[in-house]
């Protein structure tokens, strides 16, 4: 079975339609990766997928649940890391963890082991008493994608997750998200081409809301006729190559 | 369960921030004390202990709109709400978690207000306790104030329209300081017709126990509780429809 089979998803903000028609699958397991430039869709994707926004007509399958008729399914598979750092600062990066397991109805004793496990996944253990609006940007990074994995979900959106990271943060990250691949399906968006590149399966890239291309990285660049991806991507989106 | 988790989290964030506890305690604290001893050195009857009590207590819960306010619109600026939104928690869960911590705070704020007053030698009655338990319904007027300004407002505007704004309204317009009456015309006209007044006119029947002139003041509080709670739930729910 597909993770998500996405069919016709569209968005429409008044006259500006944000996502157009969009339609594609994701494998289970599949690390796959929305790439665009700013304005082409791809947080309004995940919005629609993770049941923020409602699509203005189209639908999407997250493991066979319906994000316009079962949303409630639906958020009970997924989890959401979004683009900025979302974690309660006045907390503890304890209570921050113990704050989700709550949230998901998880009991006392099987929330002391996922905080446990997560701390030992992101290697927060160190940091665990300190108050998460007092951590550096990466450790903030590692603690909001913790707080996503702690229910244990099934799908696992990531915005940008490695937005402003610096070189050691983010090579820590991508060793994280690769550990990953396989057992989580995992939707990506970033900015960055090498990033998606190195870690993804598959890549979708979207212009205007619109798919242009989808394929694995070494696909859109013989596409592309290049060997370089980010010379493929700007080719794609410009519109040199079909 | 769900919300009792996301309830305590208000709690937690709420009482850990320092200038919480300065404003929330220490303003009302210092004015019940500066004025009190203005009293001390006065002729006149201007702010007698049991009559000043009931309006610093009610004027003390504009700060609990100010900190349900910016929690709120902190929450949505962080993208913590909309990590939260995809969660299993409900619309209903969010509302409750963010308004029903707000009402034991605002009523310690109270019960330090009173214990105060106490020191500074208000009668002991059982009185006193029926105005701690009177001034929830003046509580959730001003927590809902926050829940509506915090759906609406980003956390610097709250600053503004509740920091500044709302606390003026508060203290000019309620009969604290001043007799209302000797104003008269338009300003008490526009005191009467909001809430403000009726919040500290209603604790002051309480302490005094004159348990009759409770009316209409209870309604009026009751009815603009009723009011704001109900845009306030409104304008959460567009606010959480539009991430």
């Amino acid at each position: 079975m597909d993770a998500i089979k996405i069919e016709g998803l569209t968005k429409k903000y008044k006259d500006v339609v944000a996502v157009d028609h969009l339609s594609l699958t994701v494998a289970k397991g599949e690390l796959f990766s929305l790439l665009g430039v700013n304005g082409a869709g791809k947080t309004t994707t995940i919005k629609m997928l993770s049941c923020l926004t409602q699509p203005t007509s189209g639908d999407a399958l997250l493991l066979g649940k319906s994000i316009c008729a079962d949303v409630a399914a639906v958020k009970s598979v997924i989890a959401v890391s979004p683009q900025e750092t979302a974690v309660a600062p006045g907390l503890s990066v304890r209570e921050n963890l113990e704050l989700m397991c709550g949230v998901h109805g998880f009991g006392k004793e099987k929330c002391g082991a996922k905080v446990q496990e997560m701390a030992q996944l992101l290697a927060l253990e160190s940091v665990m008493q300190k108050k998460a609006g007092k951590l550096s940007g990466g450790w903030q990074r590692r603690l909001s994608i913790a707080m996503a994995l702690i229910s244990d979900p099934e799908i696992l959106f990531l915005d940008e997750p490695t937005l402003g990271l610096d070189v050691i943060a983010r090579s820590d990250l991508w060793d994280l998200i690769r550990s990953l691949k396989g057992s989580v399906t995992i939707i990506l968006t970033t900015h960055y081409m090498e990033e998606a590149e190195a870690l993804s399966d598959r890549i979708a890239i979207m212009k205007d809301g619109k798919l242009l291309i989808c394929d694995t990285a070494e696909k859109i660049k013989e596409t592309a006729k290049t060997d370089n991806f980010e010379q493929a991507f700007i080719r794609i989106v410009k519109g040199v190559a079909k | 369960m769900r919300m009792l988790t996301f309830a305590k989290r208000t709690t937690k964030e709420i009482i850990r921030d320092p200038l919480n506890l300065a404003f929330g305690l220490g303003f009302p604290l210092v004015l019940i004390c500066l004025l009190s001893a203005i009293q001390a050195n006065i002729p006149v009857s201007l702010f007698e202990i049991d009559h000043l009590t009931p309006g610093i207590a009610v004027f003390g819960l504009s700060f609990m709109t100010l900190f349900s306010a910016t929690i709120i619109a902190k929450d949505r600026g962080s993208s913590l709400l909309q990590r939260l939104y995809t969660t299993p928690l409900t619309a209903a869960d969010f509302i409750l978690s963010y308004t029903l911590p707000m009402i034991p705070i605002a009523m310690g704020q109270t019960i330090i207000c009173y214990l105060a007053a106490i020191v500074l030698g208000l009668e002991v009655t059982v009185n006193i306790l029926y105005a701690v338990l009177m001034i929830a319904p003046v509580s959730l007027l001003y927590i809902s104030l926050g829940l509506l300004c915090g759906s609406v407002l980003n956390d610097k505007q709250v600053g503004g329209v509740c920091g500044a704004l709302l606390t003026n309204l508060s203290a000019w317009l309620s009969g604290i300081w001043f007799d209302l009456e000797m104003v008269g015309g338009t300003f008490k006209k526009i005191a009467d017709a909001l809430p403000f007044v009726h919040g500290v006119e209603l604790g002051r029947a309480v302490l005094r126990g004159d348990f009759a002139r409770i009316f209409p003041h209870l309604w009026w509080v009751l009815g603009y509780a009723a009011v704001c709670l109900a845009a306030a739930v409104l304008l959460f729910l567009r606010q959480m429809k539009k991430q």
